[in-house]
């Protein structure tokens, strides 16, 4: 029995749909499309898939999704909470079951007609179907509705303590911007953003405006695990899936962790951090490029300090130095992020850390990439992946 | 003019009680009876020492702005935007996430002095509220 979940399995194919405003069809089409793709991607049948597993959000069945593609018998399905949360923590579900044998082979996906249906945007008035309701109601009442509501109350008092200024936040929502421009999936293909254009953006929850909002948008994303001796003999180069982590932390609530003692940080992110790092072996020092959760632009910046990559406050200088740009010292959502190629919740923000360690990133940095972190969702129970080449 | 609209907070057995309160203009603080760790939100066991057993103080509703976010876009119906959301420190040491009323948005200030009022809207729902330390 192995004793920890580092090198036992790798992401051997993946797929994504187009992304737009409008897909015209139902989200298990989009499930469908996504799995499909990850599928031929690897290079297995379809009936060699044993394990499904999606977020709780997601209205795409298991058993559905297992009929469109023509999955076989599934020994392990799951489903996790905390909206972009799951991302990651969808891959520690995949690895614990790669690892122990549950399954051989394990897609997790998000398919979201997240623009023309259910938008995330819209906040949690209305459609409610959720067990923390209660948690909610202290929020409703007073008309904080919105994630970007409950976001912008930590990234204030984090700018606030360290000096952080709109510029900065426009910093990062042009710098992955700029990657977006020349991917053809993206929604901001051929579109680039100034930062005059940023200054002149609506403002939504200050000191947050639109383009630190990440999109709303229709799509759908698929991840195949499978063992890294399996993912050898397929198509693709494996990304070892050198670690993976979940990580809450004492005094959570999702998205409102207003009443801890330190408010201008991410604690379950440092957790995550130090979680994946030890399992490991490896630090800050050795990660090359990242595809750190950006539904908003402050909680990519806290998160270079929840990660290791400098000291409490010191991210800003970071940011300023270009260091999440192409020749920066971390290049960063080199496809755009859910900023600016999609939000499919996080997953294809995993797409893309594969894309790094394939080589095949559309934005590929001149330097080796080794080791990929990616993390997921900012201000929910989450989790955290390092991705890397195959050492074999 | 503002319709009276507002979504109206989900209530259960955990917190109905303190939405109770708040109709009779107190804005209270869950305390545990055993350790009298003061809480909020409430809980129905104390994180501390896992006693079930509580009851309450009520605030002095004066405290200190620790955050705060001014909200513009979406907007819902039954609210006023600019709305000026505040994350309050009141001086009984819990937080308490409100609006702040009597303020313009580009007045508001990180450790502002606030102190609490009793807002209530046209349909008679009641809900505290606070405004700066010295405004009328
Ligand atoms: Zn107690």
């Amino acid at each position: 029995m192995p004793t920890t979940l580092s090198d036992e399995a790798a992401i051997a194919g993946i797929g994504v749909t187009a992304f737009n405003k409008q897909s015209g069809v139902s989200e298990l089409s989009l499930a469908a499309q996504a799995i499909s793709a990850a599928i031929d991607d690897a290079g297995i049948k379809a009936s060699e898939v044993d394990g499904l597993a999606s977020y709780t959000l997601d209205s795409t069945d298991e058993i559905e999704v297992a009929r469109a593609v023509g999955a076989g018998d599934l020994t392990f399905f799951s489903r996790m909470n905390y909206g972009g949360g799951a991302a990651v923590c969808l891959i520690h579900q995949a690895v614990m079951a790669v690892a122990t044998g549950a399954a051989k082979n394990v897609v997790v996906w998000r398919a979201m007609n997240g623009r023309s249906g259910r938008r995330m945007g819209r906040g949690v008035s209305g459609d409610i179907a959720s067990s923390d309701i209660i948690h909610w109601s202290w929020y409703m009442a007073y008309g904080m509705l919105t994630p970007v509501s409950w976001v912008a109350m930590i990234a204030h008092k984090y700018m606030h303590q360290y000096g952080v200024t709109s510029e900065d936040l426009g910093r990062v929502a042009i710098s992955q911007r700029n990657y977006a421009v020349t991917n053809p999936r993206s929604l901001f293909y051929g579109k680039p953003l100034t930062m005059e254009a940023y200054m002149a953006s609506k403002l939504i929850a200050e000191p947050l405006r639109l383009y630190d909002c990440c999109q709303e948008n229709d799509g759908g994303c698929a991840i195949l695990v499978t063992s890294v001796e399996r993912a050898r003999d397929l198509v693709q180069k494996p990304a070892i899936i050198r670690g993976v982590s979940q990580a809450s932390t004492r005094g959570q609530e999702q998205m409102t962790s207003f009443y801890r003692d330190e408010l201008a940080s991410l604690p379950e992110m440092e957790l995550a951090a130090r979680v994946v790092y030890e399992q490991c072996g490896l630090g800050p020092q050795d990660i090359d490029a990242a595809c750190l959760y950006d539904a908003f632009t402050p909680e990519v910046i806290m998160q270079l300090e929840s990660f290791g990559f400098c000291g409490r406050g010191e991210a800003v200088d970071m940011v300023r130095e270009g260091a999440l740009d192409i020749d920066g010292r971390l290049p960063n959502n080199t496809h755009g992020g859910l900023l600016s190629e999609a939000y499919i919740h996080g997953m294809n923000n995993i797409a893309e850390g594969v894309r790094l360690i394939r080589g095949t990133s559309g934005n590929q940095p001149g330097k080796a990439v080794n080791h990929v972190l990616v993390s997921s969702g900012v201000g929910v129970p989450t989790g955290a992946l390092i991705l890397g080449t195959d050492r074999a | 003019m503002v319709d009276s609209h507002r979504i109206k907070p989900p209530q259960g057995e955990d917190n109905h009680w303190w939405w109770e309160l708040a109709q009779e203009g107190v804005l209270s603080i869950q305390r545990c009876v055993a350790c009298r760790h003061l809480r909020h939100p409430p809980r129905p066991m104390c994180g501390e020492c896992r006693s079930l057993e509580w009851d309450y103080i009520e605030s002095s509703g004066r405290g200190t702005i620790a955050s705060y976010t001014v909200l513009h876009h979406p907007r819902f119906p039954g609210f006023e935007y600019p709305l000026i959301i505040v994350l309050v420190e009141l001086e009984e040491g819990t937080r308490f996430t409100s609006q702040l009323l009597q303020c313009e948005p580009d007045e508001v200030q990180f450790d502002m002095a606030v102190e609490m009022v009793i807002h209530e809207d046209p349909d008679g729902f009641r809900l505290p509220m606070f405004q700066p330390v010295g405004v009328a």
